[in-house]
């Protein structure tokens, strides 16, 4: 099922009354998510991404803007027709049921033509417990599971009626490190196996970056950026897109543009040969760095961390924003640690420039 | 060390003491009362011992009217009250506006002097020479005929009764249930809801199990009030319960020890107790019944 | 997949489902409300009523042309309201303070100071708690005559000071106060006592904030021991009052003074209530027992 947002847009009113007006959650949401794909919504906290996903489920309705599943407008639907699955941050699922009971409760909702008998119920819920693998837990109550089998039996509860989309907010906050990694994989799976146009919300780029067809980037109720993850990694659209994606996160300095140069400092570290005279700050990612002693760039040594694969070298800048910068290199590369200064040179597509005030990205060529 | 444990008993000696001489002899006292045998207050002197006093008791017409009258306001009262809270707990968790308001004017009785209240009720339901009454008004202009609800039929009765009792106990338990029913994760219902699970349905199977400990808490807190019921009772018929047929156990063990029928201490000992053990039977019951019942 | 007509249709149906609802909501909350309220309203109305204009109503009228404090100087000089509410309030006072203390020290007792026999102690206290007051009460009743306290205000409130329930409920509160403020303070040299009034006491505030109030609606409400322990008329206490205008008092047929003094006894508490509702209402809901 594709789902559209149109111009979709939630204002609540200010809780602080001297203020007045509305707080706008959800701003002009334009976006067209293709049939079959898995979407992440990815932004911190307070940003909108979670209010989006209950308008798409329908718990809250919009102030304005649409909402078509297909080519049938939702907008106005009450939940329970709009055939979606949802699994919550804390899974929310019924403590006094078990498994089993908690699986088939979407299904004995059923009415009229649609009622299932009882041994299809079974079935199917049978079916989507072993989706994910829990079809050896049916009887058990959800306090006996651990966080991550509570997790999958959200997700088998949220697809054993076929739902048209699916809804994950905050799929894997609850889950302790390894079980992350371990069920982002299985969310991939699980997706691809039925092929569900799959939406969930996270607050970890690296989450939404290593299992989404597409990311959105959310800020503020506004959306900054939509994309294949690696695009939007490699071609942000703001600094604020820049910083939010990539760990470590990309290193910034005041710097500007001069005669076609960009400058941090008195070096010149790229060219630029558009752009017009002006302050900006540069964003280079840890592995746009290349240990180099005729680069441009000087900056004091702080200590070398070698990390098997890579080494990272973290050293200081007075352009820097940030106290230190960090880069990272292939481990080949031999970096003395005792010397108190090292110079880079920077790989011109792994550096972004952005305008001082507006913070929007500047093309260079 | 030694020092410590002398400052602990310090610290607690005035509630000792208090306990002591207000509780625990007083718990031992009441079982000597009871198989003290002719007992006489004046004299403080008795015949004997043995199970006279129940045996007198379990015999008297008094108390066996008061037996009846108090399991039947508990079997009409106790499940009707905590009906009624339950559906207003639900309306008021549904509603946003005027919630406040609402909830403030239903708690109203918790704080108001049953006596007093009582005595209002008695004027609103009295059928007296010169007036019929304010309910009566109302059960005429319907068509009915007045009734004297306070000194007339036991039915009549028996119903200001029952409509006192839950009048007074439901703010307590309407409070106990809106804060139970606001205490479910929101998503619970949420997630019912985006599965098309009917009002219904949630009801049932979600928001009832859920609330069940205070269900249960609140029948077994119902059950011991409506059985120890006296002060209602006394302002709606007055202080010579046994006269008007409306007595209670409590108001007929009062009756015993003192007033015009009192200084049968051992009469009323062996009423109080045989009320205890009512009340303990009942609550195991209960508990029993809970274990099998509720999910936690 | 259903039409987009159908859907509309669906749409509406919500949306009429929804009003009918609450409209069904709002009008079961209201006449709960009215019944709630009719009492109050029926009590203040007939106390400025005067007698005559009552008793010349055949059928009762909802409203009065013209109002009359009569009343409630009546009900002040036919029988001694004003004494009755100024034992209420010295019974509700000293019993509720001298519980605070009681109460206090105990709690702080089994909940700090490790002592030989302290778990027996509590144990016993748990028991206590399921011992109705219709027990205990016979030979109390015994006790103070005995002690030739009836118709004092000792024989009125040294019953009815300890709640082991308050107790109870109170010791959970500071059991949960990390232990190490306790360690802390006695690292500093600070006494028990002053560690109880200046850490223990302020940090549970809440707790003993709603056994306050809790003691002092059952004291102002209480009748059934002060009917036992009194019948000199001066060591009444508002109930007994109630009860005695109501067998005898004013004549039993000047019911608007009745209900003038009915007025003046609830008073206090409701506009107690009015002033602390929120407070008053997490209190019994923490801690209430009544009904």
């Amino acid at each position: 099922m594709k789902v559209v947002l149109e111009n979709l847009t939630k204002k609540y009113p200010n809780r602080n009354k001297r203020i007045g007006g509305d707080v706008t959650a959800v701003g002009d949401f334009n976006f067209e998510i293709p049939d079959g794909k898995l979407i992440g919504l990815l932004g911190p906290s307070g940003c909108g991404k979670s209010t989006t996903l209950n308008l798409i489920s329908g718990l809250i309705k919009p102030t304005s803007g649409k909402i078509w599943f297909g080519e049938t407008d939702v907008t106005n639907l009450p939940p329970e027709n709009r055939g979606v699955g949802l699994v919550f941050q804390n899974y929310a699922l019924y403590p006094h049921l078990t498994v089993r009971q908690n699986i088939t409760f979407p299904l004995e909702n059923l009415k009229g033509s649609a009622k299932l008998s009882k041994q299809v119920m079974e079935d199917k819920a049978f079916e989507a417990a072993k989706l994910v693998q829990i079809d050896h837990l049916m009887d058990r109550k959800p306090s006996e599971l651990s966080g991550g089998q509570q997790q999958r039996v959200a997700i088998a509860r949220a697809l054993v009626k076929v739902p048209r989309v699916l809804l994950l907010d905050e799929p894997l906050s609850n889950l302790d490190a390894r079980l992350r990694l371990q069920t982002r994989e299985e969310i991939r799976r699980i997706q691809q196996e039925t092929g569900v146009t799959t939406i969930f919300v996270t607050h970890d780029q690296e989450e939404a970056m290593s299992i989404s067809d597409m990311i959105v980037v959310m800020k503020d109720g506004y959306v900054q950026q939509i994309g294949k993850p690696q695009e939007v990694y490699d071609d942000p659209i703001n600094l604020f897109v820049a910083k939010f994606l990539g760990t470590p996160p990309i290193n910034v300095f005041e710097g500007e543009a001069k005669g076609g140069k960009v400058y941090i400092g008195n070096e010149a570290v790229a060219d630029c040969p558009k752009v017009e005279d002006q302050k900006l700050w540069i964003g280079i990612r840890p592995e746009g760095f290349i240990p180099d002693d005729n680069g441009p760039m000087s900056c004091k040594l702080l200590r070398v961390e070698v990390m098997g694969r890579d080494v990272s070298i973290v050293s200081e800048n007075e352009a820097a924003s940030g106290p230190t910068i960090r880069s990272i290199v292939s481990s080949d590369i031999k970096v003395d640690p005792t010397r108190s200064e090292v110079r880079f040179s920077v790989k011109p597509h792994k550096i972004h420039i952005f305008n001082r005030k507006t913070e929007q990205r500047i093309y260079i060529d | 060390m030694e020092n410590k444990s002398l400052k602990g008993w310090l610290y607690l000696l005035p509630a000792l003491l208090f306990l002591g001489v207000f509780m625990v002899y007083p718990l031992i006292d009441v079982f000597i009362y009871s198989v003290e045998e002719g007992y006489n207050s004046a004299s403080q002197t008795f015949y004997g011992y043995g199970a006279y006093n129940f045996s007198y008791v379990l015999h008297d017409t008094y108390f066996l009217q008061a037996i009846r009258n108090t399991f039947l306001l508990v079997v009409i009262t106790v499940p009707i009250s905590t009906g009624i809270a339950l559906l207003l707990a639900i309306a008021l968790t549904s509603i946003e506006k005027f919630r406040n308001l609402y909830q403030t004017i239903f708690f109203l009785p918790y704080v108001t002097n049953t006596l007093a209240i009582g005595l209002v009720f008695m004027i609103l339901f009295k059928k007296t020479a010169y007036s019929d009454g304010m309910i009566n008004m109302l059960i005429m202009a319907v068509g009915g005929h007045a009734i004297d609800f306070i000194d007339g039929p036991y039915a009549a009765k028996m119903f200001v009764l029952c409509f006192y009792t839950i009048w007074v106990v439901l703010p307590f338990k309407i409070l106990i249930l809106t804060s139970s029913l606001a205490s479910v994760n929101q998503d619970y219902y949420n997630a019912a809801r985006v599965d098309g699970t009917s009002k219904w349905r949630i009801f049932t199977k979600i928001t009832l199990p859920m609330i069940s400990p205070s269900i249960f808490y609140l029948i077994i807190t119902g059950f011991i009030g409506a059985f120890k019921a006296y002060s209602d009772v006394v302002a709606l018929f007055g202080t010579d319960l046994n006269a008007a047929g409306m007595n209670t156990i409590v108001g007929y063990v009062y009756d015993m020890l003192y007033g015009d029928s009192g200084g049968y201490p051992s009469y009323a000992a062996a009423a109080a107790l045989i009320l205890f053990v009512i009340v303990l039977t009942i609550t195991v019951i209960n508990m029993l019944v809970r274990r099998k019942h509720v999910y936690i | 997949m259903e039409s987009q007509k159908e859907l509309t249709i669906i749409e509406k149906q919500a949306k009429r489902r929804k009003a009918i609802q609450n409209t069904f909501v709002y009008l079961l909350l209201t006449i709960w409300g009215l019944m709630v309220l009719f009492p109050f309203y029926w009590m203040v109305l007939t106390s400025v009523k005067s007698y005559s204009a009552y008793s010349s109503e055949h059928i009762p009228k909802f409203y009065t042309t013209n109002p009359t404090m009569q009343n409630y100087a009546d009900a002040f000089t036919a029988v001694n309201l004003g004494r009755y509410l100024m034992n209420t309030l010295l019974f509700t006072v000293v019993t509720t303070a001298v519980m605070l203390v009681v109460t206090v020290l105990a709690a702080y007792a089994f909940s700090r100071i490790q002592f030989a026999g302290r778990e027996l102690v509590f144990m016993i206290f748990l028991a206590l708690m399921m011992i109705p007051n219709e027990l205990v009460i016979i030979t109390n009743f015994v006790t103070i005559t005995n002690w030739n306290m009836r118709n004092t205000f000792a024989g009125l409130i040294l019953p009815s000071i300890t709640s082991v329930f308050y107790i109870y409920l109170l010791r959970e509160n500071f059991a949960q106060v990390p232990a190490e403020l306790y360690y802390a303070a006695k690292v500093d040299g600070t006494s028990d006592l002053k560690y109880l009034l200046k850490v223990m006491v302020p940090i549970c505030k809440p707790t003993i904030i709603t056994i306050t109030i809790l003691k002092v609606i059952e004291c102002w409400n209480s009748y059934v021991w002060p009917r036992l322990i009194t019948d000199d008329s001066n060591y009444f206490l508002v109930s007994n009052g109630i009860q005695e205008i109501r067998e005898n008092g004013l004549g039993r047929e000047n019911i608007p003074a009745m209900m003038a003094a009915v007025v003046i006894v609830s008073l206090p508490l409701i506009l107690l209530f009015l002033l602390f509702h929120k407070k008053i209402m997490e209190g019994v809901s923490r801690g209430g027992t009544k009904g």
